[in-house]
Protein backbone atom coordinates (compact mmCIF):
# COMPACT_ATOMS: atom_id res chain seq x y z
CA UNK A 1 0.00 0.00 0.00
CA UNK A 2 3.30 2.29 0.19
CA UNK A 3 3.65 4.20 -3.19
CA UNK A 4 6.93 5.21 -4.25
CA UNK A 5 6.75 9.51 -4.57
CA UNK A 6 9.89 11.22 -6.49
CA UNK A 7 10.89 14.45 -4.46
CA UNK A 8 12.31 17.14 -6.78
CA UNK A 9 14.54 20.11 -5.73
CA UNK A 10 13.82 22.77 -7.85
CA UNK A 11 15.27 26.29 -7.64
CA UNK A 12 12.51 28.51 -8.10
CA UNK A 13 12.54 30.31 -11.09
CA UNK A 14 10.90 29.93 -14.02
CA UNK A 15 11.49 26.91 -16.05
CA UNK A 16 12.63 24.23 -13.73
CA UNK A 17 9.02 22.45 -13.81
CA UNK A 18 8.93 22.49 -17.54
CA UNK A 19 12.62 21.58 -17.62
CA UNK A 20 11.75 18.42 -15.12
CA UNK A 21 8.76 17.68 -16.97
CA UNK A 22 10.45 17.75 -20.38
CA UNK A 23 12.78 15.16 -19.75
CA UNK A 24 10.33 12.83 -17.97
CA UNK A 25 8.34 13.65 -21.48
CA UNK A 26 11.37 12.66 -23.63
CA UNK A 27 11.31 8.80 -22.07
CA UNK A 28 7.19 8.75 -22.37
CA UNK A 29 6.71 8.92 -18.54
CA UNK A 30 2.56 9.14 -17.34
CA UNK A 31 2.12 11.81 -14.79
CA UNK A 32 -0.33 10.13 -12.14
CA UNK A 33 -0.30 13.13 -9.56
CA UNK A 34 1.69 15.87 -9.01
CA UNK A 35 2.28 19.02 -6.51
CA UNK A 36 4.56 21.62 -5.90
CA UNK A 37 5.35 23.11 -2.05
CA UNK A 38 7.07 26.46 -2.52
CA UNK A 39 8.99 28.91 -0.52
CA UNK A 40 10.34 32.26 -1.75
CA UNK A 41 13.85 30.57 -3.27
CA UNK A 42 13.16 27.39 -3.46
CA UNK A 43 10.57 25.11 -4.13
CA UNK A 44 9.90 20.72 -3.81
CA UNK A 45 7.82 18.57 -6.90
CA UNK A 46 6.15 15.71 -5.63
CA UNK A 47 5.85 13.53 -8.40
CA UNK A 48 3.71 10.07 -8.85
CA UNK A 49 4.99 8.84 -11.99
CA UNK A 50 3.99 5.00 -13.40
CA UNK A 51 7.69 3.88 -13.16
CA UNK A 52 9.06 5.37 -10.20
CA UNK A 53 12.68 4.31 -10.29
CA UNK A 54 13.50 4.77 -13.90
CA UNK A 55 12.18 8.19 -14.07
CA UNK A 56 14.33 8.67 -10.94
CA UNK A 57 16.67 7.26 -13.25
CA UNK A 58 16.10 10.02 -16.02
CA UNK A 59 16.07 12.84 -13.67
CA UNK A 60 19.32 11.72 -11.80
CA UNK A 61 20.92 12.10 -15.64
CA UNK A 62 19.89 15.64 -15.68
CA UNK A 63 21.49 16.30 -12.92
CA UNK A 64 18.49 17.03 -10.40
CA UNK A 65 18.24 16.40 -6.66
CA UNK A 66 15.72 13.76 -6.29
CA UNK A 67 14.84 11.57 -4.11
CA UNK A 68 11.98 8.77 -3.81
CA UNK A 69 9.92 8.92 -0.81
CA UNK A 70 6.89 7.03 0.52
CA UNK A 71 3.50 8.20 0.63
CA UNK A 72 -0.01 6.34 0.94
CA UNK A 73 -2.90 6.73 -1.12
CA UNK A 74 -6.66 6.66 0.09
CA UNK A 75 -9.61 7.03 -1.62
CA UNK A 76 -13.01 8.70 -0.78
CA UNK A 77 -16.22 10.31 -1.96
CA UNK A 78 -15.41 13.74 -2.87
CA UNK A 79 -17.07 15.24 0.34
CA UNK A 80 -15.22 17.58 2.42
CA UNK A 81 -16.40 15.67 5.41
CA UNK A 82 -14.46 12.52 3.99
CA UNK A 83 -11.59 14.13 3.46
CA UNK A 84 -11.68 15.29 7.55
CA UNK A 85 -12.93 12.20 8.74
CA UNK A 86 -9.59 10.78 7.03
CA UNK A 87 -7.37 13.54 9.12
CA UNK A 88 -9.13 12.99 12.22
CA UNK A 89 -8.64 9.58 12.09
CA UNK A 90 -5.26 9.71 11.95
CA UNK A 91 -5.19 12.93 14.38
CA UNK A 92 -7.00 11.11 17.53
CA UNK A 93 -4.15 8.49 17.21
CA UNK A 94 -1.20 11.08 17.03
CA UNK A 95 -0.23 10.55 13.72
CA UNK A 96 0.88 13.81 12.52
CA UNK A 97 0.04 14.86 8.49
CA UNK A 98 3.56 16.04 6.84
CA UNK A 99 2.20 17.11 4.08
CA UNK A 100 -1.06 16.05 1.52
CA UNK A 101 -2.49 16.10 -1.88
CA UNK A 102 -5.33 15.34 -3.64
CA UNK A 103 -6.97 15.58 -6.74
CA UNK A 104 -10.55 13.76 -7.56
CA UNK A 105 -12.51 12.29 -10.92
CA UNK A 106 -15.60 11.17 -11.31
CA UNK A 107 -17.09 11.87 -7.74
CA UNK A 108 -14.15 10.51 -6.18
CA UNK A 109 -11.12 11.99 -4.31
CA UNK A 110 -7.65 10.13 -4.45
CA UNK A 111 -5.85 11.66 -1.12
CA UNK A 112 -2.22 11.22 -0.99
CA UNK A 113 -0.59 11.60 2.47
CA UNK A 114 2.79 11.34 4.00
CA UNK A 115 2.40 10.83 7.75
CA UNK A 116 4.89 10.52 10.53
CA UNK A 117 4.14 6.58 10.40
CA UNK A 118 3.06 5.50 7.14
CA UNK A 119 2.48 2.70 8.33
CA UNK A 120 0.48 3.11 11.31
CA UNK A 121 -1.62 5.01 9.32
CA UNK A 122 -2.50 2.40 6.55
CA UNK A 123 -3.50 0.25 9.36
CA UNK A 124 -5.49 2.88 11.18
CA UNK A 125 -7.52 3.59 7.61
CA UNK A 126 -7.75 0.57 6.95
CA UNK A 127 -9.56 -0.06 10.22
CA UNK A 128 -11.61 2.41 9.61
CA UNK A 129 -12.61 0.61 6.19
CA UNK A 130 -11.67 3.05 3.59
CA UNK A 131 -10.07 2.10 0.64
CA UNK A 132 -6.12 2.58 0.23
CA UNK A 133 -4.48 2.01 -3.15
CA UNK A 134 -1.50 1.21 -3.99
CA UNK A 135 0.51 1.98 -6.89
CA UNK A 136 -1.30 0.22 -10.01
CA UNK A 137 -4.38 0.98 -8.87
CA UNK A 138 -3.50 4.77 -9.92
CA UNK A 139 -2.16 3.66 -12.93
CA UNK A 140 -4.96 2.12 -13.84
CA UNK A 141 -7.41 5.05 -13.03
CA UNK B 1 44.31 75.20 4.96
CA UNK B 2 45.80 74.05 8.19
CA UNK B 3 48.12 71.85 8.34
CA UNK B 4 48.93 69.53 12.08
CA UNK B 5 52.65 68.60 11.86
CA UNK B 6 54.27 71.15 9.28
CA UNK B 7 57.18 70.13 10.39
CA UNK B 8 57.31 66.45 8.96
CA UNK B 9 54.15 67.29 6.88
CA UNK B 10 55.89 69.28 4.17
CA UNK B 11 59.75 68.58 5.05
CA UNK B 12 62.30 68.67 2.74
CA UNK B 13 62.30 65.11 1.46
CA UNK B 14 66.35 64.42 1.54
CA UNK B 15 65.93 65.31 5.46
CA UNK B 16 63.02 62.92 5.75
CA UNK B 17 65.17 60.30 4.04
CA UNK B 18 67.33 60.74 6.97
CA UNK B 19 64.97 60.30 8.94
CA UNK B 20 63.19 57.35 7.54
CA UNK B 21 67.01 55.80 7.77
CA UNK B 22 67.71 56.36 11.32
CA UNK B 23 64.13 54.89 11.82
CA UNK B 24 64.44 52.32 9.93
CA UNK B 25 68.00 51.25 11.46
CA UNK B 26 66.19 51.18 14.87
CA UNK B 27 63.31 49.58 14.30
CA UNK B 28 65.45 46.63 12.31
CA UNK B 29 67.20 46.36 15.05
CA UNK B 30 64.39 46.10 17.47
CA UNK B 31 62.81 43.50 15.87
CA UNK B 32 65.98 41.40 15.32
CA UNK B 33 66.51 41.71 19.35
CA UNK B 34 63.08 41.32 20.47
CA UNK B 35 60.82 39.32 17.90
CA UNK B 36 62.40 35.89 17.85
CA UNK B 37 60.50 35.06 14.50
CA UNK B 38 62.17 38.43 12.55
CA UNK B 39 65.60 37.14 14.21
CA UNK B 40 64.80 33.81 12.63
CA UNK B 41 63.71 35.47 9.12
CA UNK B 42 66.74 37.51 9.08
CA UNK B 43 68.93 34.95 10.03
CA UNK B 44 67.54 32.98 7.18
CA UNK B 45 68.38 35.39 5.01
CA UNK B 46 71.58 35.46 5.76
CA UNK B 47 70.89 39.49 7.74
CA UNK B 48 72.03 40.76 11.09
CA UNK B 49 71.01 43.83 13.28
CA UNK B 50 73.15 46.03 11.32
CA UNK B 51 72.06 45.24 7.92
CA UNK B 52 70.52 49.07 7.46
CA UNK B 53 72.57 52.22 7.08
CA UNK B 54 70.04 54.28 4.79
CA UNK B 55 66.39 53.34 4.02
CA UNK B 56 67.71 51.57 0.31
CA UNK B 57 68.61 49.02 2.26
CA UNK B 58 64.99 48.08 3.27
CA UNK B 59 65.52 45.98 0.03
CA UNK B 60 67.21 43.27 1.52
CA UNK B 61 64.48 42.76 3.90
CA UNK B 62 62.52 39.83 4.02
CA UNK B 63 58.48 40.23 3.72
CA UNK B 64 55.78 39.91 6.39
CA UNK B 65 52.12 38.61 5.17
CA UNK B 66 48.70 38.12 7.41
CA UNK B 67 49.97 34.64 7.41
CA UNK B 68 52.98 35.27 9.76
CA UNK B 69 50.28 37.31 12.13
CA UNK B 70 48.43 33.71 11.89
CA UNK B 71 51.35 32.07 12.69
CA UNK B 72 52.01 33.58 15.85
CA UNK B 73 48.42 34.33 17.49
CA UNK B 74 47.90 36.24 19.21
CA UNK B 75 50.89 38.02 20.46
CA UNK B 76 53.92 36.27 18.86
CA UNK B 77 55.19 39.55 16.83
CA UNK B 78 55.12 42.04 19.97
CA UNK B 79 58.16 43.43 20.65
CA UNK B 80 57.64 44.91 24.29
CA UNK B 81 56.59 42.64 26.91
CA UNK B 82 53.02 42.95 27.41
CA UNK B 83 53.18 45.16 30.45
CA UNK B 84 53.99 47.73 27.65
CA UNK B 85 51.01 47.05 25.67
CA UNK B 86 48.23 49.07 26.43
CA UNK B 87 45.99 48.06 23.76
CA UNK B 88 44.38 45.30 21.64
CA UNK B 89 42.48 45.45 18.39
CA UNK B 90 41.98 42.10 16.44
CA UNK B 91 40.34 41.88 12.90
CA UNK B 92 38.44 38.62 12.66
CA UNK B 93 40.47 35.96 10.32
CA UNK B 94 39.76 33.31 7.76
CA UNK B 95 40.52 30.10 10.38
CA UNK B 96 38.72 31.70 13.07
CA UNK B 97 41.71 33.06 14.33
CA UNK B 98 41.98 36.99 14.28
CA UNK B 99 44.68 38.71 13.39
CA UNK B 100 45.79 40.85 16.93
CA UNK B 101 47.74 43.97 17.29
CA UNK B 102 48.93 45.63 20.07
CA UNK B 103 49.82 49.63 21.26
CA UNK B 104 52.23 50.42 23.55
CA UNK B 105 51.47 53.92 24.91
CA UNK B 106 53.55 55.50 22.47
CA UNK B 107 52.29 53.98 19.67
CA UNK B 108 48.44 55.39 20.92
CA UNK B 109 50.35 58.69 21.23
CA UNK B 110 51.32 58.48 17.16
CA UNK B 111 48.09 56.80 16.17
CA UNK B 112 46.32 60.11 17.58
CA UNK B 113 48.99 62.17 15.75
CA UNK B 114 48.69 61.30 12.41
CA UNK B 115 44.72 60.66 12.96
CA UNK B 116 44.88 64.69 13.83
CA UNK B 117 46.89 64.95 10.84
CA UNK B 118 44.22 63.51 8.70
CA UNK B 119 41.35 65.38 10.58
CA UNK B 120 42.94 68.62 9.73
CA UNK B 121 43.93 67.98 6.09
CA UNK B 122 40.15 67.12 5.86
CA UNK B 123 39.52 70.50 7.09
CA UNK B 124 38.33 69.48 10.51
CA UNK B 125 39.32 72.05 13.94
CA UNK B 126 38.78 72.44 17.24
CA UNK B 127 35.53 73.95 16.71
CA UNK B 128 34.33 70.87 14.48
CA UNK B 129 31.39 68.41 16.07
CA UNK B 130 32.43 64.83 14.78
CA UNK B 131 30.22 61.90 14.46
CA UNK B 132 32.14 58.96 14.21
CA UNK B 133 29.77 56.51 12.91
CA UNK B 134 32.85 53.90 12.54
CA UNK B 135 32.15 50.59 14.78
CA UNK B 136 33.34 51.20 18.39
CA UNK B 137 35.48 47.94 19.78
CA UNK B 138 38.01 45.84 18.40
CA UNK B 139 37.57 46.94 14.74
CA UNK B 140 40.29 49.96 14.52
CA UNK B 141 38.09 52.78 12.70
CA UNK B 142 36.02 54.26 15.72
CA UNK B 143 38.73 54.61 18.58
CA UNK B 144 40.84 55.71 15.45
CA UNK B 145 38.93 58.55 14.39
CA UNK B 146 37.83 59.32 18.42
CA UNK B 147 41.09 59.78 19.69
CA UNK B 148 42.58 62.06 16.56
CA UNK B 149 39.68 63.86 17.12
CA UNK B 150 40.27 64.67 20.65
CA UNK B 151 43.32 65.68 19.70
CA UNK B 152 42.55 68.36 17.41
CA UNK B 153 40.48 69.48 20.44
CA UNK B 154 37.02 68.89 18.21
CA UNK B 155 33.83 67.52 19.91
CA UNK B 156 33.90 64.31 19.10
CA UNK B 157 30.42 62.36 19.09
CA UNK B 158 30.78 58.60 19.98
CA UNK B 159 27.89 57.33 18.67
CA UNK B 160 29.42 54.22 16.78
CA UNK B 161 27.94 52.15 13.35
CA UNK B 162 24.48 51.42 13.05
CA UNK B 163 21.11 52.96 14.62
CA UNK B 164 20.54 55.44 11.56
CA UNK B 165 17.47 56.91 12.98
CA UNK B 166 19.95 57.86 16.31
CA UNK B 167 22.77 59.15 14.02
CA UNK B 168 20.12 61.52 12.42
CA UNK B 169 18.98 62.88 15.85
CA UNK B 170 22.29 63.57 16.88
CA UNK B 171 23.40 64.95 13.64
CA UNK B 172 20.79 67.41 13.50
CA UNK B 173 20.55 68.07 17.62
CA UNK B 174 23.90 68.61 18.26
CA UNK B 175 25.50 70.54 14.96
CA UNK B 176 27.42 67.93 13.46
CA UNK B 177 29.97 69.29 11.31
CA UNK B 178 31.91 65.84 10.06
CA UNK B 179 30.88 62.88 9.93
CA UNK B 180 33.14 59.92 9.92
CA UNK B 181 31.90 56.38 8.71
CA UNK B 182 31.99 54.07 5.26
CA UNK B 183 31.24 55.62 1.89
CA UNK B 184 28.72 53.20 1.46
CA UNK B 185 27.07 54.38 4.94
CA UNK B 186 27.21 57.93 3.83
CA UNK B 187 25.47 57.43 1.16
CA UNK B 188 22.71 55.71 2.85
CA UNK B 189 22.29 58.78 5.43
CA UNK B 190 22.02 61.24 2.65
CA UNK B 191 19.26 58.43 1.87
CA UNK B 192 17.96 58.89 4.94
CA UNK B 193 17.84 62.22 5.64
CA UNK B 194 15.75 62.74 2.66
CA UNK B 195 13.39 60.24 3.78
CA UNK B 196 12.69 61.39 6.77
CA UNK B 197 11.85 64.43 5.81
CA UNK B 198 15.13 66.73 7.72
CA UNK B 199 15.78 69.78 5.17
CA UNK B 200 19.06 69.98 4.64
CA UNK B 201 19.35 73.47 5.98
CA UNK B 202 18.80 71.95 9.76
CA UNK B 203 22.20 70.32 9.11
CA UNK B 204 25.51 71.82 9.34
CA UNK B 205 27.51 69.25 7.94
CA UNK B 206 30.30 70.05 6.10
CA UNK B 207 32.87 67.55 5.40
CA UNK B 208 32.95 63.96 5.46
CA UNK B 209 35.86 61.75 6.08
CA UNK B 210 35.02 58.35 4.47
CA UNK B 211 37.28 55.00 4.56
CA UNK B 212 37.89 51.16 5.12
CA UNK B 213 36.14 49.79 2.07
CA UNK B 214 36.92 50.62 -1.93
CA UNK B 215 34.85 53.50 -3.51
CA UNK B 216 34.55 55.37 -6.50
CA UNK B 217 35.08 59.02 -7.62
CA UNK B 218 31.25 58.92 -9.00
CA UNK B 219 30.50 58.00 -5.25
CA UNK B 220 32.41 60.67 -3.75
CA UNK B 221 30.07 62.37 -6.41
CA UNK B 222 27.05 61.75 -5.00
CA UNK B 223 28.32 62.08 -1.80
CA UNK B 224 28.97 65.30 -2.19
CA UNK B 225 26.06 66.67 -3.89
CA UNK B 226 23.28 64.59 -2.09
CA UNK B 227 25.21 65.70 1.94
CA UNK B 228 26.69 68.99 0.30
CA UNK B 229 29.80 68.05 2.40
CA UNK B 230 33.50 67.74 0.81
CA UNK B 231 34.34 64.03 1.01
CA UNK B 232 37.59 62.97 2.04
CA UNK B 233 39.58 59.12 1.22
CA UNK B 234 41.37 57.92 4.45
CA UNK B 235 43.24 54.60 4.71
CA UNK B 236 44.72 52.75 6.97
CA UNK B 237 45.32 48.99 8.03
CA UNK B 238 44.66 47.78 11.65
CA UNK B 239 48.21 45.93 11.42
CA UNK B 240 50.31 48.97 10.19
CA UNK B 241 48.25 51.16 13.12
CA UNK B 242 44.75 51.38 11.76
CA UNK B 243 42.99 54.51 10.14
CA UNK B 244 45.73 57.70 9.60
CA UNK B 245 47.97 55.62 7.73
CA UNK B 246 46.98 57.71 4.85
CA UNK B 247 44.72 60.63 3.93
CA UNK B 248 43.51 62.99 1.24
CA UNK B 249 44.03 67.08 1.29
CA UNK B 250 41.38 69.68 0.51
CA UNK B 251 43.31 69.27 -3.44
CA UNK B 252 41.63 65.45 -3.07
CA UNK B 253 44.44 64.28 -5.68
CA UNK B 254 45.70 61.41 -4.17
CA UNK B 255 46.13 60.42 -0.36
CA UNK B 256 49.52 61.65 1.89
CA UNK B 257 51.24 58.65 3.57
CA UNK B 258 52.46 59.33 6.80
CA UNK B 259 55.83 58.60 5.77
CA UNK B 260 57.85 59.50 8.57
CA UNK B 261 56.32 56.63 10.66
CA UNK B 262 55.33 54.20 7.35
CA UNK B 263 57.42 53.92 5.35
CA UNK B 264 55.27 52.80 1.49
CA UNK B 265 57.10 50.73 -1.25
CA UNK B 266 55.59 49.53 -4.83
CA UNK B 267 55.95 45.65 -5.72
CA UNK B 268 55.25 43.39 -8.35
CA UNK B 269 53.11 40.90 -6.38
CA UNK B 270 54.36 37.79 -8.41
CA UNK B 271 58.36 38.65 -8.67
CA UNK B 272 58.37 40.52 -5.58
CA UNK B 273 60.56 43.11 -6.97
CA UNK B 274 60.23 46.50 -6.41
CA UNK B 275 58.68 48.55 -8.97
CA UNK B 276 59.59 52.09 -10.50
CA UNK B 277 58.18 55.04 -9.00
CA UNK B 278 54.74 55.21 -10.68
CA UNK B 279 53.56 51.53 -11.48
CA UNK B 280 51.08 50.13 -10.34
CA UNK B 281 51.46 47.06 -8.09
CA UNK B 282 50.97 45.61 -4.62
CA UNK B 283 51.62 48.21 -1.75
CA UNK B 284 54.10 47.20 1.05
CA UNK B 285 54.23 49.35 4.31
CA UNK B 286 57.37 49.43 6.94
CA UNK B 287 56.53 50.57 10.48
CA UNK B 288 59.42 52.66 11.71
CA UNK B 289 58.37 54.23 14.88
CA UNK B 290 55.83 51.42 15.97
CA UNK B 291 56.86 49.87 19.59
CA UNK B 292 54.08 47.13 19.95
CA UNK B 293 54.05 45.55 16.67
CA UNK B 294 56.68 46.51 14.35
CA UNK B 295 56.32 45.34 11.28
CA UNK B 296 59.02 45.29 8.19
CA UNK B 297 57.65 45.11 4.65
CA UNK B 298 54.24 44.21 5.24
CA UNK B 299 52.54 43.44 2.00
CA UNK B 300 49.03 44.77 2.45
CA UNK B 301 47.92 43.24 -0.69
CA UNK B 302 46.11 46.30 -2.04
CA UNK B 303 46.84 47.57 -5.25
CA UNK B 304 47.73 51.07 -5.88
CA UNK B 305 50.74 53.55 -7.50
CA UNK B 306 52.94 56.38 -5.35
CA UNK B 307 53.21 59.75 -6.63
CA UNK B 308 56.29 61.36 -5.14
CA UNK B 309 55.76 64.70 -6.81
CA UNK B 310 55.23 67.85 -4.55
CA UNK B 311 51.22 68.71 -4.23
CA UNK B 312 49.52 72.08 -4.21
CA UNK B 313 48.59 71.95 -0.31
CA UNK B 314 52.31 72.38 0.53
CA UNK B 315 52.68 68.37 1.81
CA UNK B 316 55.65 67.32 1.18
CA UNK B 317 54.51 63.68 1.92
CA UNK B 318 53.94 60.92 -0.45
CA UNK B 319 50.50 60.32 -2.23
CA UNK B 320 48.90 57.16 -3.19
CA UNK B 321 46.04 56.53 -5.39
CA UNK B 322 42.91 54.97 -4.56
CA UNK B 323 43.47 51.73 -4.22
CA UNK B 324 42.76 49.83 -6.96
CA UNK B 325 42.28 45.94 -6.34
CA UNK B 326 43.68 43.74 -4.43
CA UNK B 327 46.49 40.90 -5.25
CA UNK B 328 44.37 38.78 -3.47
CA UNK B 329 41.01 37.59 -2.69
CA UNK B 330 39.76 39.75 0.00
CA UNK B 331 36.28 40.87 -0.32
CA UNK B 332 35.84 44.52 1.51
CA UNK B 333 31.90 44.46 2.39
CA UNK B 334 30.36 47.19 4.59
CA UNK B 335 34.22 47.74 6.10
CA UNK B 336 34.61 44.22 6.89
CA UNK B 337 37.42 42.07 5.19
CA UNK B 338 36.21 39.11 4.35
CA UNK B 339 38.19 36.07 2.06
CA UNK B 340 36.25 33.33 0.59
CA UNK B 341 38.44 30.67 2.62
CA UNK B 342 36.37 31.80 5.53
CA UNK B 343 32.84 30.79 4.13
CA UNK B 344 34.57 27.80 2.96
CA UNK B 345 35.35 26.72 6.18
CA UNK B 346 32.22 27.02 7.41
CA UNK B 347 30.89 24.44 4.75
CA UNK B 348 33.54 22.07 5.22
CA UNK B 349 32.38 21.89 8.75
CA UNK B 350 28.64 21.14 7.71
CA UNK B 351 28.52 17.27 6.44
CA UNK B 352 24.96 17.94 4.87
CA UNK B 353 26.88 20.69 2.14
CA UNK B 354 29.10 19.83 -0.59
CA UNK B 355 31.82 22.80 -0.87
CA UNK B 356 30.44 23.94 -4.17
CA UNK B 357 29.19 27.50 -3.88
CA UNK B 358 28.84 31.04 -5.62
CA UNK B 359 29.53 34.20 -2.96
CA UNK B 360 27.28 36.91 -4.77
CA UNK B 361 28.01 40.68 -3.58
CA UNK B 362 25.98 43.82 -4.73
CA UNK B 363 24.86 46.90 -3.55
CA UNK B 364 21.42 47.60 -2.87
CA UNK B 365 20.53 51.45 -1.82
CA UNK B 366 23.90 51.94 -1.10
CA UNK B 367 24.89 49.02 1.64
CA UNK B 368 26.73 45.96 0.46
CA UNK B 369 24.93 42.54 0.06
CA UNK B 370 26.11 39.24 0.39
CA UNK B 371 24.62 35.96 -1.08
CA UNK B 372 26.21 32.75 -0.51
CA UNK B 373 24.41 30.14 -3.27
CA UNK B 374 25.40 26.31 -1.83
CA UNK B 375 24.31 23.44 -3.29
CA UNK B 376 22.03 20.58 -2.31
CA UNK B 377 23.57 17.61 -1.41
CA UNK B 378 20.97 15.07 -3.11
CA UNK B 379 22.36 12.72 0.04
CA UNK B 380 20.56 15.10 2.55
CA UNK B 381 17.65 16.10 0.13
CA UNK B 382 14.99 14.42 2.18
CA UNK B 383 11.46 16.00 0.81
CA UNK B 384 10.65 18.18 3.63
CA UNK B 385 10.77 21.70 3.16
CA UNK B 386 11.38 22.38 7.34
CA UNK B 387 14.25 20.51 6.82
CA UNK B 388 15.80 22.41 4.04
CA UNK B 389 15.11 25.95 5.82
CA UNK B 390 16.48 24.63 8.71
CA UNK B 391 19.89 23.26 7.33
CA UNK B 392 19.93 27.20 5.36
CA UNK B 393 19.27 28.69 8.96
CA UNK B 394 21.73 26.52 10.54
CA UNK B 395 23.99 27.60 7.66
CA UNK B 396 23.68 31.49 7.94
CA UNK B 397 23.88 31.20 11.90
CA UNK B 398 27.44 29.76 11.70
CA UNK B 399 28.36 32.23 9.05
CA UNK B 400 27.14 35.24 11.00
CA UNK B 401 29.29 33.43 14.35
CA UNK B 402 32.45 33.02 12.11
CA UNK B 403 32.96 36.43 9.79
CA UNK B 404 30.52 38.54 11.47
CA UNK B 405 28.60 39.31 8.65
CA UNK B 406 24.90 38.62 7.87
CA UNK B 407 25.11 36.48 4.77
CA UNK B 408 21.77 35.42 2.70
CA UNK B 409 21.84 31.44 1.85
CA UNK B 410 20.16 30.40 -1.24
CA UNK B 411 20.31 26.46 -1.74
CA UNK B 412 20.61 26.27 -5.35
CA UNK B 413 20.83 22.55 -7.63
CA UNK B 414 23.39 20.13 -7.56
CA UNK B 415 26.08 21.08 -10.42
CA UNK B 416 24.26 24.66 -11.49
CA UNK B 417 27.72 25.90 -9.66
CA UNK B 418 30.36 26.06 -12.19
CA UNK B 419 33.40 23.61 -11.60
CA UNK B 420 36.91 24.63 -13.39
CA UNK B 421 40.29 23.59 -13.35
CA UNK B 422 42.26 25.22 -10.71
CA UNK B 423 40.88 28.39 -9.46
CA UNK B 424 37.14 28.63 -9.50
CA UNK B 425 34.83 32.08 -10.01
CA UNK B 426 33.74 31.73 -7.12
CA UNK B 427 33.01 35.26 -6.61
CA UNK B 428 30.83 37.76 -8.23
CA UNK B 429 31.45 40.71 -7.16
CA UNK B 430 28.69 43.41 -9.35
CA UNK B 431 29.87 46.15 -7.26
CA UNK B 432 31.43 49.09 -9.31
CA UNK B 433 34.53 50.68 -8.19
Amino acid sequence: MIISQLSVFMENKSGRLAGVLEALAKENHRILALSVADTTDFGILRLLVSEPEKARTVLKNQLFSVNVTEVIAVMVPDQAKEYAGVLKSLSDLEISVEYTYAFSSGGKSIIILQCSDNKKAIDVLKSNGLELLCGEDLIRM
Amino acid sequence: MDIWNRHFECMDRSDLRKIQSERLRRTVERVYFNVPYYRHKLQEAGLGPEVVESIDDIRKLPFTTKNDLRDTYPFGMFAVPMSEIVRLHASSGTTGKATVVGYTRNDVSTWSEVMARTLTSAGAGRNDFIQVAYGYGLFTGGLGLHYGGEKIGASVIPVSGGNTHRQLQLMRDFGTTVIACTPSYALYLAEAIQDNGISRDDLKLRCGVFGAEPWTENMRKEIEEKLRIKAIDIFGLSEIIGPGVASECQEQEGLHINEDHFFPEIIDPETLEVLPEGSVGELVFTTITKEGLPLIRYRTRDLTRLNYSKCKCGRTLVRMDKCLGRSDDMLIIRGVNLFPSQIETVLLAMSEIKPHYRIIVDRLNNLDVIELQVEVDEVFFQDKISQLQNLRNRLQDNLENAVGLSIKVTLVEPKTIERSEGKSKRVIDNRKF
